[in-house]
């Protein structure tokens, strides 16, 4: 009885999902606990509780969900412009020595320029709207996710390729029913490790310029000394993060499962 | 069907790197021959099957297909690797489906030959399993299936074994044995088994390496009512040891 109760004991804390719940739940009740003793000013740690009333307050006056939406409509409307762009470049220099060959310098050169360092040229050219704020994004994700897709076509299994060329495939065929299929997986994953790169840009841009947005509350937050909704944006930002990821996870799983 | 290596020489690499790997190799394999090439790693054995499958362009020489030179790959001489080639994507039967796919087939046809080949190599009931799913033997023959349901002239076979344990290995040679009685099909081995050629080819040519050339051609005529009795029989045995002094004698002139 003992033994068996030990062992189940055991599998609950072995759950994946277990150990990281523990961990968050950890870092909580440390800052509930630190702020509780008044150690520290609030001003520089507000607590738990006067974060949650800066978020229902935001919620209530409509602010959140408007910032929720500006920021994420951002984030998916240049990710799908770069996401777009990339995956036929990246299976054409993938496939294409000669177009590697002109490409691939240039990117790599490119893609040691900071994103960020673009915000002034963007403003220039095309002000404080929407379209700046979008191709920031395109052009901070463009390239990793090129290279990455570029990367997937090349380590595509010759004899995958040569099998299907034996059994009477022509060069279209072989692109659509070989290369695209066994490169899913990558590409599914280069998505997911890029889009990080699209929400730490969203936000750097509306720090900058914008009327409203995440990243726009935190740069406001700060300016009276608001800590709390600084905690709120910090917070809302790394779980939509989260949640994204667990979408491309979770269509990985849906998608690709011969991968897994 | 007649499948013709003419004086075909391979190097690679241009100018004073390059690298002479075939050096003019000649040989002909009729409809229903069972023709094996044999030898050490750097022979060459590989580069002769992916010059016949038009994968590589020989530096001299021709290879012709019923009088017509390859030019590139196609469904005419099927192939087989020796890693496991199957989609990981697609099912057994989606695998030997493929290549019919590919020469776009009629849906029923399809769905009628690929049950028929999944059944010849005696996997019908794996159909719906993932490659992952199957054991190394099964995704062989799978893939023999496969490249056999896109009806190839010649069904070139490199080392198609050699990644499998010693036992698998042997159910294998049984199976493809078979297969070769049962359907009067053409084929070509590469293999460094010496044992594994003489008991499936009906001609067995030995290749040395550096660079790569045939040194010796023998017709194995015996008796294959089964190849256990073969494999213990005095007149394979001799023939076994006088060939492998051979490989033996062409690996030691490289020391």
């Amino acid at each position: 009885m003992a033994s068996s109760r030990l062992s189940s004991w055991r599998r609950g804390v072995l759950h994946p999902w277990f150990l990281g719940v523990l961990g968050v739940a950890i870092v909580l009740m440390l800052w509930a606990a630190i702020s509780a003793t008044a150690l520290v000013d609030p001003l520089f740690l507000p607590s738990p509780g006067a974060v949650l009333a800066a978020g229902q307050s935001q919620a209530a006056q409509g602010l959140l969900w408007n910032d929720l939406v500006a920021s994420v409509g951002r984030v998916f409307g240049g990710f799908a412009l770069s996401a777009v762009v990339a995956l036929p470049l990246g299976i054409t220099m993938g496939t294409n020595p000669v177009i590697c060959r002109l490409l691939e310098p240039l990117m790599a050169l490119i893609r040691y320029m900071p994103a960020p360092a673009f915000i002034p040229l963007l403003i220039i050219y095309f002000g404080l709207g929407e379209l700046p704020k979008i191709l920031l994004i395109f052009i901070g994700t463009l390239f990793f996710n090129t290279l990455m897709i570029m990367d997937a076509v090349k380590f595509v299994p010759r004899e995958l390729i040569e099998t299907a060329l034996t059994l009477g495939g022509r060069q279209a065929q072989v692109l659509r029913r070989v290369i695209t299929p066994c490169i899913a997986p990558q590409v599914i994953d280069a998505y997911r490790i890029n889009m990080a790169s699209a929400w730490n840009l969203v936000i750097v841009a509306e720090l900058v310029a914008a009327s409203e947005g995440l990243g726009k509350r935190i740069s406001l937050a700060q300016r009276f000394l608001r800590t709390d909704e600084i905690f709120l944006g910090l917070i809302v930002i790394g779980l939509i993060g989260l949640l994204i990821d667990l979408g491309f996870r979770l269509l990985m799983r849906r998608a690709c499962s011969w991968a897994n | 069907m007649h499948l013709r290596v003419d004086h075909v020489s391979k190097s690679f690499g241009h100018g004073r790197q390059a690298q002479l790997v075939l050096d003019d190799i000649s040989f002909e394999i009729k409809g229903g021959d069972f023709l094996a090439l044999v030898g050490s790693s750097g022979s060459g054995k590989s580069t002769v099957m992916r010059l016949i499958a038009g994968l590589e362009r020989p530096t001299a020489g021709s290879i012709r297909l019923d009088g017509q030179p390859v030019r590139g790959p196609g469904s005419d001489r099927g192939m087989v690797f020796q890693k496991y080639s199957l989609y990981p994507w697609m099912t057994a039967a989606g695998n030997v489906a493929f290549g019919m796919e590919l020469q776009g087939l009629s849906r029923s046809e399809i769905r009628e030959r690929t049950a028929y080949f999944l059944d010849v190599v005696g996997l019908a009931d794996a159909a719906r399993c993932l490659p992952r799913e199957l054991s190394g033997g099964m995704q062989q023959r799978i893939a023999i299936a496969r490249a056999l349901a896109a009806q190839p002239k010649v069904l070139l076979l490199d080392e198609p074994f050699g990644a499998l344990d010693l036992q698998i290995r042997e159910s294998m040679q049984e199976f493809l044995h078979r297969l070769w009685r049962q359907t009067g099909l053409t084929a070509l081995l590469i293999t460094h088994d010496l044992e594994e050629a003489l008991l499936l080819a009906q001609t067995v040519h030995i290749m040395a390496p550096r660079p790569g050339r045939i040194v010796r051609s023998v017709s194995v005529a015996l008796e294959r009512s089964t190849l256990a009795q073969l494999r213990v029989s005095p007149d394979f045995l001799a023939l076994r040891e006088d060939l492998a002094t051979c490989l033996r004698s062409l690996d030691g002139a490289l020391l």
